[in-house]
């Protein structure tokens, strides 16, 4: 009898060892081969490569014609939509508009946990009250919220672990952006381009939620950069870091990209290059020491934002980061010393027809923002966004949303006032011009040069997922969702999602079969074969 | 010792009483202070209280291009989408607490989106906002428009001889080729009018919005050809690329999958004859549109 209740025991005892480990701690050595893992999106690109490329290929190019829609959750929330789900284990984590957050049965879609910020009534983020994902460590799941603070939420309960305030939101600061995890560590960059921050990236203790480092994006007086800044320009010089970055093990360097300078469309009052304004900052995880750096796009006056995953690929013994760029030049970097190896028109551009003596890009001055409005493409959403890319390390090819749409830019020059918009101009369409449109390119990283295009009717926000079945998956303003075909540009398959797609899909496997996860309108939805 | 407690106790009751009464009085009579004092404010709000300072109009000017100038053009002259806001009539409402409620709370079933709500800006704060309105105050045109024309003629010819009705309808009368121009008189600055009866393909009317959707589907012509030879020239109503939705000369409505069709023509060259002189003189034409104006003001 003891000795069957001792074995009872020992049974329940590891019945529930079991039990816990099904959904399991993410260790930072998980997230580091999540490759041997492909059932799970561990973090908001998929890895630390930035690929957004998912190995699974049970959905491929010979049965994607037959994909169903498995399940659709609603936040019934406002706005735009732009989280990429996690999945870990079987349960799927995201955020919703409004910063909510949800946990659910990956396979039905019915919800675990659901947790909503409970957001101060003056909170003015630029541009929706968006959010782009969450980070997963350990048995917490991490949040950056409008009101710019970061939290840790338990993965099993949604419950609130540790919350930190990053900055004083009031300033005009907020967080959107998916965080990234290294090591112990929560790295977040803020928004709040609009409003003459100061940017910065910070890293958190996972564990505690203690600050551990903070870069700021903008030079202080006696750090190296801070003369490219007129004045006390630099105080408000913007530069958020509000897109998730990538990170290199072999050398230990996190790449983060920054956005335009403040104001966005106005260099008179901040002469200079603006550093790190619109760069790729390589950073020291450890310390958040910068490496190195590269300037796209030099004193912006166009909105410009560098805010694109930064995409690591490798060509034999080239390490290279590949970006296709918010001014419509795709350019690709030599990953160890931030040197560029070239850089192509991949979309429409009138702003530039020279290079630097480093090969970039040169601006022409008669694309500057006037008061009566000068027309320039791309406009000031960009070639392309925050929508992410990917690379398929198959096809070689890199694919992204590009946006064929100019704009009229006209100076306005508000003054700054502490936490009000800070524009320093205008921009918007002109009437006069055949409608905008977009297509899903891809691009070959070795030349630059286009390989296939397929058209959107109109600009999209739309990301794209690569799959080793051959597939690239994206989304259309027209509410579509889409499968093509990676070689040859070819729809396969397409779902009408009823509102148009702001996020950036993603793959995961249950008990051996293939979802793809796509928000759009209010709704997550997932298909599968069926 | 113990009645005196009591009476001690009812006594404490009774200056707690006395007290409650009292607060209570004291809380009416805040509240009637604060409610005064709201009623003031209210009132200070239904006008602009930066209303002629010329500063504030400049700032207006900045917060205005920023905010409202992607769909109401530089100037406030009108848009592609949004009206011209310089006319002293505003179709929602005229007065400074009008043109605040308009602008803070967007127009519903319109594209004019509550403050803070667009793709494109962030939230104005009150200040901001009674800027954009010393703005607009200031490029408003001071007299009423000059009656163009002869608005009565404007009408005969409308649904006669000029045969705008064939396309367009005026308060539910005439055709659905083209837009419904009921509201257009009171919505679009004079030049934009006689540049699209002048030459209408130069800037093509907008459709359908969608909410999620930056730009607005286009009074675009389009030419199909069915699978089985049938043949449709109309306007495009709405389509994705996989579809396409339309309405033909004889305003059927036709839904299609283009991959179906044996071809598919889309142009930029409106439906809409393009009124020359000869078509229509200067005068019928500011007849029409005094007509427009007189429909739309209503």
């Amino acid at each position: 009898m003891k000795e069957l209740l001792h074995a009872s025991l020992v049974l329940l005892g590891a019945s529930s060892f079991l039990a816990s480990n099904a959904h399991a701690q993410v260790t930072p050595q998980r997230l580091l081969d999540s490759a041997k893992e492909p059932q799970n999106w561990l973090m908001y690109s998929g890895d630390y490569t930035g690929h957004r490329f998912s190995t699974l290929d049970q959905i491929n190019t010979s049965n994607a014609s037959a994909l169903v829609p498995k399940w659709a959750y609603q936040t019934m929330a406002g706005g735009k939509f732009e989280t990429t789900p996690l999945v870990v284990d079987g349960i799927l984590y995201a955020t919703g508009q409004d910063d909510r957050a949800f946990a659910l049965d990956a396979k039905s879609g019915r919800p675990i946990w659901q947790y909503q910020r409970a957001l101060p009534a003056d909170i003015r983020p630029c541009c929706g009250r968006v959010n782009r994902g969450l980070a997963i460590l350990g048995d917490k799941v991490f949040f950056g919220t409008l009101d710019t603070h970061v939290i840790a939420l338990d993965s099993k309960t949604g419950n609130v672990i540790w919350d930190v305030a990053a900055f004083d939101y009031r300033k005009g600061y907020s967080i959107t952006l998916a965080p990234l995890i290294i090591k112990n560590l929560v790295i977040v960059g803020v928004s709040g381009g609009e409003y003459g921050i100061r940017g910065f990236i910070d890293a958190y203790d996972a564990t505690s939620g203690e600050r551990k480092w903070r870069f700021y994006t903008v030079p202080g007086p006696g750090e190296p950069g801070h003369e490219t800044w007129e004045a006390d320009s630099w105080k408000i010089g913007g530069a958020p870091a509000w897109i998730t970055g990538s990170y290199d093990p072999a050398t230990n360097t996190t790449f983060w990209t920054t956005g335009n300078p403040s104001p966005s469309n106005r260099g008179e009052g901040r002469a200079g290059d603006n550093l790190y304004s619109n760069s790729l900052l390589a950073l020291d995880p450890d310390t958040g020491k910068l490496k190195w750096y590269f300037q796209f796009t030099k004193h912006d006056e166009h909105d410009w934002d560098a805010t694109q995953v930064p995409v690591m690929i490798d060509q034999g013994e080239k390490h290279l980061i590949a970006q296709a760029n918010r001014n419509g030049f795709f350019y690709v970097i030599d990953r160890s010393t931030g040197k560029l190896v070239f850089s192509n028109p991949y979309a429409k551009v009138t702003w530039s027809n020279s290079k630097d003596a480093d090969g970039r890009p040169a601006s022409l001055k008669e694309a500057s923002p006037t008061p009566e409005g000068s027309r320039v493409c791309p406009g000031a959403a960009g070639a392309t966004n925050w929508m992410s890319p990917t690379y398929d390390p198959q096809t070689k090819l890199f694919y992204v949303t590009a946006r064929e749409q100019c704009d009229i830019f006209s100076t306005a020059p508000q003054p700054y006032e502490e936490g009000h918009a800070y524009y320093g101009s205008a921009y918007f369409p002109n009437d006069d011009t055949a409608p905008f449109w977009g297509a899903l390119r891809a691009i070959d990283p070795e030349t630059g040069k286009i390989k296939w295009e397929w058209k959107h009717p109109s600009p999209t926000w739309s990301g794209v997922l690569s799959t080793a079945g051959g597939l690239v998956f994206s989304g259309d303003a027209e509410g579509n969702f889409i499968a093509l075909d990676a070689v040859s540009g070819n729809a396969l398959w397409h779902f009408q999602c009823g509102a148009s797609v702001y996020s950036s899909p993603m793959s995961f496997a249950i008990d051996g079969k293939q979802y793809v996860a796509v928000a759009a309108g209010s709704a997550l939805f997932t298909f599968a074969l069926p | 010792m113990p009645a005196l407690n009591r009476l001690k106790k009812i006594g404490s009751l009774f200056q707690m009483q006395t007290l409650a009464v009292l607060r209570g009085f004291l809380l009416a009579f805040f509240a009637a202070i604060v409610f005064c004092l709201a009623l003031t404010q209210l009132s200070a709000q239904d006008t602009n209280p930066l209303a002629n300072d010329p500063k504030a109009s400049k700032l207006g000017e900045f917060q205005f291009r920023s905010n409202c100038a992607f769909c109401h053009g530089l100037g406030a002259r009108g848009g592609g989408r949004g009206p011209d806001l310089t006319r002293a009539q505003k179709r929602h409402g005229n007065s400074d607490a009008d043109l605040f409620r308009t602008i803070n709370e967007g127009v519903p079933g319109t594209a004019m989106p509550p403050n803070g709500a667009t793709q494109q800006g962030v939230g104005m704060t009150d200040t901001e906002i009674w800027q954009v309105i010393a703005y607009i105050r200031s490029v408003q045109v001071k007299a009423p428009a000059q009656p163009l024309g002869d608005a009565a003629h404007g009408k005969t010819l409308f649904f006669g001889t000029a045969a705008c009705s064939t396309c367009h309808m005026i308060e539910g009368k005439g055709g659905r080729l083209g837009p419904d121009l009921t509201t257009t008189g009171s919505a679009r600055a004079t030049d934009y009018l006689v540049d699209s009866v002048r030459n209408p393909s130069r800037r093509l009317a907008q459709g359908i919005s969608e909410a999620m959707k930056e730009f607005s589907q286009e009074y675009e012509t389009v030419k199909v050809e069915t699978a089985d030879g049938q043949k449709f020239t109309g306007v495009v109503l709405n389509e994705d690329h996989f579809t396409l939705q339309m309405l033909d000369l004889r305003e059927q409505i036709h839904l299609f999958e283009k991959d179906k069709l044996r071809s598919y023509e889309k142009s930029r060259e409106s439906l809409m004859p393009a009124y020359d002189q000869k078509l229509l003189s200067d005068k019928d034409l500011q007849d029409i549109l005094a007509f427009l104006l007189s429909v739309g003001a209503r």
